[in-house]
C-alpha cells in the first residue's frame, strides 16, 4: 500500500467516505486518482489488475486533421501492446468509425484484432449508429448487451457498467440515457454493496459542458442511484481530450482520441476536428491505462 | 462576357429565390445558418454541410429525416404546407433550427 504515502506525492485534496477514499495526487504534473480501499474489502482480496481505454478511433475519417486514422489507431494499439499487454481488458468508448459504414467497421475490426489483451468491450458513439438500422455496430458488438448497448459485468471485484447516451437524443438536448436504460441501471445497482468499486464507460461525458452538448441531460437521475457507492469512476470519449472532473464520489475522466483533437470546451466557434501540424499530431492523440488497486489512470500520447 | 454571364446567373438566382423556389441553409461550426428562416409555401430548403464533421437534419416530429451528411453533402425538403417546422441534428442535438412556412 505504498500509495498511502501522501506527503511524498503532494496531495491536492482528499475526500474520505465510509471504508474507502480517493486521493488526488500530482505525479509528473499529471493528476492521478488513487482509490484507497480499506483492508479486507473486495478489492484487496481480488488483487491488482489493469485495463485499457481506447476511444474515438473514427476509422473512415480522412481529412486535414488526420488523413489516415487507420495509421494512428494502429499506433495506439501498438502502444497498448508495448506498455499494457497484460491488461485484463480493453474498453473502447465509442466512435469506432466515422460514418458507420460497413467498410469502416471492417477496417476497425481488423485493427482491433491486433490487440494483445483479447477481452474487448465497446460502447457506441453517435458516429457508430448513423446507419438507419444500426446493424453495423450491433452485429459486431451487440452480443453482450442483447443489442441494447448497455450492460454490466464484474471483473476482479470491480463492477463495470457500459452506458449508451447517443441513441435517445432530443432536440436542443444533450446526451441522454433514456428511461428504459435508467430503469435497468437502477435495477443493476440495487442490493449491490456500496464498497464495490464501480467503473462506468460511456461515450459522451456524463457531466462536463452543456454548451456543446458535451454532457448527459438525465445523468442527475443516474447519479442518484450511484451516490451511495464509495468509488465511482466514469471513463468517456467524445471530446477527444483528457479532462478530469470530480463530482462528490464520482470521478469523470474524458479520454484522448486516436484520430484528431478537438477544442477545449467552449473555446472558439464550436467543436469539431482541429488541425495541428502533422509532426505534432501524435502528441495530441492517445490511449489510457488504468491500474486498480489502487486505481491509477495514466494517459499516454502516441508521440 | 464572363461578367455578363455572372450577372445573368445572379439575376436567375435572385429570381428563383423570390419565386420561393429554393433557399439554402449552411451548416457550419456546428450551427445552422440561418437557424430560422421564413419562406412561402412551395419553397425547397437545401441544407449544405460545410463542416468537417457529419451532421443530420431531422424534424422534431420526424416529418423529414436526412441521412448523415458528410462534408459538402446536401439534403433538401420542399415545404408545401404552411406551418412552423423545428428541426435538429441528431448527432449534435444542441444544433437546432426552424423553417416557418407562410401561405403563398
Amino acid at each position: 500500500m505504498k500509495d498511502h504515502d501522501i506527503s511524498r506525492r503532494g496531495v491536492l485534496s482528499c475526500m474520505a467516505w465510509g471504508s474507502a477514499g480517493v486521493l488526488w495526487t500530482m505525479a509528473g504534473g499529471v493528476p492521478v486518482a488513487s482509490v484507497l480501499a480499506a483492508g479486507g474489502d473486495k478489492m484487496n482480496k481480488a488483487g491488482a489488475f489493469s485495463f485499457v481505454q481506447i476511444s474515438d478511433t473514427h476509422i473512415g475519417f480522412a481529412k486535414d486533421a488526420n488523413p489516415d486514422t487507420g495509421l494512428t489507431t494502429r499506433a495506439g494499439i501498438d502502444l497498448i501492446n508495448r506498455t499494457a499487454a497484460d491488461a485484463a481488458l480493453v474498453l473502447h468508448t465509442g466512435d469506432v468509425t466515422h460514418l458507420s459504414r460497413t467498410g469502416e467497421f471492417d477496417q476497425a475490426a481488423e485493427l482491433l484484432k491486433g490487440l494483445k489483451p483479447t477481452e474487448l468491450h465497446v460502447v457506441p458513439g453517435e458516429h457508430d449508429v448513423l446507419d438507419s438500422t444500426q446493424t453495423n455496430f450491433f452485429d459486431r458488438y451487440g452480443a453482450a448487451s442483447k443489442r441494447k448497448g448497455y450492460y454490466s459485468f464484474d471483473h476482479h471485484g470491480v463492477h463495470f457498467i457500459a452506458l449508451v447516451n447517443v441513441m435517445e437524443f432530443k432536440p436542443g438536448g444533450q446526451g441522454r440515457l433514456g428511461s428504459e436504460q435508467m430503469e435497468w441501471l437502477e435495477d443493476d445497482l440495487k442490493g449491490r454493496s456500496a464498497s464495490q468499486p464501480i467503473v462506468i464507460f460511456t461515450h459522451i461525458p456524463l457531466w462536463l459542458y452543456e454548451g456543446w452538448g458535451w454532457s448527459t441531460e438525465d445523468w442527475p437521475q443516474a447519479m442518484s442511484y450511484l451516490k451511495r457507492f464509495g468509488s465511482v469512476t466514469v471513463l468517456n470519449g467524445h471530446i477527444h481530450q483528457v479532462v478530469q472532473k470530480v463530482e462528490g464520489t464520482v470521478s469523470h475522466y474524458a479520454a484522448a482520441s486516436t484520430a484528431y483533437p478537438q477544442p477545449k470546451p467552449g473555446e472558439g466557434a464550436g467543436p469539431g476536428p482541429v488541425t495541428v501540424p502533422a509532426e505534432n499530431l501524435r502528441s495530441v492523440l492517445g490511449i489510457r491505462r488504468i491500474e486498480t488497486l489502487p486505481i491509477k489512470i495514466s494517459d499516454s500520447s502516441l508521440a | 462576357m464572363n461578367r455578363m454571364l455572372l450577372l445573368a446567373a445572379m439575376m436567375l438566382a435572385s429570381a428563383a429565390a423570390h419565386a420561393g423556389n429554393e433557399v439554402q441553409v449552411t451548416i457550419k461550426s456546428f450551427a445552422f445558418g440561418p437557424d430560422s428562416i421564413e419562406v412561402p409555401a412551395g419553397t425547397t430548403v437545401v441544407w449544405v454541410n460545410k463542416d468537417n464533421e457529419p451532421h443530420t437534419v431531422v424534424s422534431d416530429g420526424k416529418l423529414f429525416h436526412s441521412e448523415a451528411l458528410d462534408t459538402d453533402e446536401r439534403f433538401s425538403v420542399t415545404f408545401d404546407k404552411p406551418g412552423t417546422y423545428g428541426y435538429f441534428c441528431t448527432l449534435h442535438p444542441h444544433m437546432t433550427g426552424k423553417v416557418v412556412v407562410s401561405g403563398k
